[in-house]
């Protein structure tokens, strides 16, 4: 769909430098700083470049979405939030990257992570029990606390608690496809990062599934700030506060959430949610 | 039918039996194999076959007791050094390594793997029986070891490359550094696969008599430690069915039939690990 689009129009984006948008949502302005700060990210993929001159502001404890057509670079730019990108070889990025106000590009990266977790398209669990799993950030970082009260904390944030507390010792790929996300996202929660982020959660799940993750996401607000990739607009306008539309590796409109899907700013962001292309 | 037809069928029909023949005689060639061994070594297979010493020169009967305890032996000091070696290039070529290092490392095990076993008793000669001025387990083990090391380093490789890229992010993505994501969840992955390839390796090396010969020798006796000349399997099958003596030409038999018999529960046992893992993966 996205490469259908580039195809047709492939200088369209490009000749208009969208630098100017650092429309921050109104609700942020209002509150403190924002938890994470993305100012003029430009990224490459060896020659190609994916990302021009983003300039984003996430939100304390809000969900902020990104959507745009396949191959925009909303992926990209949500795996730069917690450097994910490093373990692709020949990458490179300019800009900066702050969170609570600091660099993350110069910070220890195991430590960065630990801060700004992520659950991934496919549920990812690991080859061991479903406590094994949800323990396995809490072990790696030398937790002092008590390993069973927080992964019975974690498996209950993630709304899972209940399917499991019986069969907390068997192996994860028992669980259904929608149980591994949600395995996924308490494994990511028990370090208790600040910030979520999550890539296409939903994608490889079923409509029953999928609505539970949603779900998931506003009671998240209240512990951790998310930042979620999405290829259905319907999702977007569901669960976040504002969200980020991106074009061929430009940000386009940056808006709260019903103003984007309502009173688009932008006529390629009102072609896009209209369903004129993508 | 035209000629042209009935030609093309008797051609056809033909070469169908020819390739089914020569499939037939390559399992034959197994089963004769087999039921030889079973023919000649059952008769002199006995309890105490297992549980005696080799009787005195001229005297019939006694067992290869000390050659199954020396074999283990060699092997347990050929997987020490084997095991560490392998896996841990294993690990460097499959995560670390940058494509020219990693094919350099990759041919030279193809290299190694390719050397003939006799070599490698000469060599074990050279730099451990040597220095040592007598043969000893610690001799066999080395000459044993090293042909582990290209078996383990390939085949678990291939094992670590399997396990799939999402485990890894998984992992990083909680905070794990790029080593304590291959200690706790890459290597852990592929366990069933590099557990088969160091038993695999393991039953390959235990049939090994030439770089046995003048390492580790052999002897008639229990031997006291490991830095003495040693008993093993495919030494005593050796020595004895190039013996004039009736008695042990059975007796060579019988070892035989044992080390094969120990090499195939080794390989079933891995085929089921293997499989068990895999069913497990789905």
């Amino acid at each position: 769909m996205g490469t259908s689009f580039s195809s047709a129009k492939p200088v369209m984006a490009k000749e208009t430098p969208v630098t100017t948008v650092t429309i921050a949502p109104k609700e942020t302005a209002a509150n403190a700083a924002p938890r994470m700060a993305v100012k003029n990210l430009n990224f490459y993929y060896g020659k190609s470049q994916a990302l021009f001159h983003v300039n984003l502001e996430i939100a304390t404890n809000k969900v902020t979405a990104l959507i745009g057509p396949s191959g925009c670079g909303k992926s990209t730019l949500l795996r730069t939030l917690n450097r994910m990108h490093e373990t692709i070889s020949h990458t490179r990025i300019e800009g900066d990257i702050l969170l609570d106000g600091k660099d993350i590009l110069s910070q220890d990266v195991t430590r960065l992570r630990r801060r700004v977790g992520m659950v991934f398209q496919r549920p990812n669990p690991f080859p061991k029990s479903i406590f094994d799993n949800v323990a396995y950030g809490l072990r790696i970082n030398g937790y002092k606390g008590t390993l069973k009260e927080q992964v019975e904390k974690s498996l209950h944030r993630a709304a899972l608690w209940e399917e499991v507390k019986d069969r907390l010792h068997k192996s994860a790929y028992g669980l259904s496809g929608g149980q591994q996300q949600r395995l996924c996202i308490a494994r990511a929660l028990a370090v208790d990062p600040e910030v979520l982020l999550l890539d296409e959660p939903c994608s490889a799940l079923d409509p029953v599934s999928t609505a539970k993750i949603e779900e998931l996401l506003f009671q998240l607000k209240d512990v951790c700030t998310i930042v979620i990739v999405t290829h259905n607009m319907q999702q977007a306008a569901r669960v976040s506060d504002s969200t980020a539309f991106m074009l061929t590796g430009d940000l386009i409109e940056f808006n709260p959430t019903p103003q984007l899907f309502t009173t688009p700013t932008d006529p390629r962001t009102e072609a896009y949610i209209t369903g004129r292309f993508g | 039918m035209s000629i042209r037809m009935i030609w093309r069928k008797t051609l056809s029909f033909v070469m169908l039996s020819l390739t089914g023949l020569c499939a037939l005689l390559t399992v034959s060639v197994l089963v004769a194999v087999l039921g030889y061994l079973a023919w000649n070594g059952a008769t002199a297979l006995h309890w105490t076959f297992f549980t005696n010493l080799p009787a005195p020169v001229g005297e019939t009967g006694g067992g290869i007791a000390n050659a199954m305890v020396g074999s283990a032996k060699l092997l347990l000091i050929a997987a020490v050094i084997g095991v560490p070696l392998g896996l841990l290039g294993a690990v460097y070529v499959a995560e670390f390594a940058s494509p020219t290092p990693a094919f350099v490392v990759r041919y030279s095990a193809d290299l190694l793997n390719g050397v003939p076993s006799i070599v490698m008793g000469i060599f074990a000669y050279t730099v451990v029986v040597l220095p040592m001025h007598h043969f000893s387990a610690y001799a066999g083990g080395f000459a044993l070891g090293v042909m582990m090391v290209p078996i383990i380093l390939r085949s678990s490789e291939e094992f670590l490359r399997t396990v799939p890229r999402s485990l890894r992010e998984g992992a990083m993505a909680v905070g794990a550094s790029k080593w304590r994501t291959i200690a706790t969840v890459v290597v852990p992955a592929a366990s069933g696969g590099i557990l088969t390839a160091i038993l695999l390796s393991l039953s390959r090396v235990a049939g090994e008599t030439a770089p046995l010969l003048f390492t580790a020798f052999g002897n008639r006796f229990w031997s006291h430690g490991l830095n003495e000349p040693i008993a093993s399997l495919p030494v005593v099958i050796y020595t004895y069915a190039i013996s004039p003596y009736d008695d042990w030409h059975r007796q060579a038999w019988a070892a035989g039939l044992v080390l094969l018999g120990l090499v195939l529960v080794t390989n079933l046992l891995c085929r089921t690990v293997l499989s068990r893992q895999s069913a497990q993966r789905r």
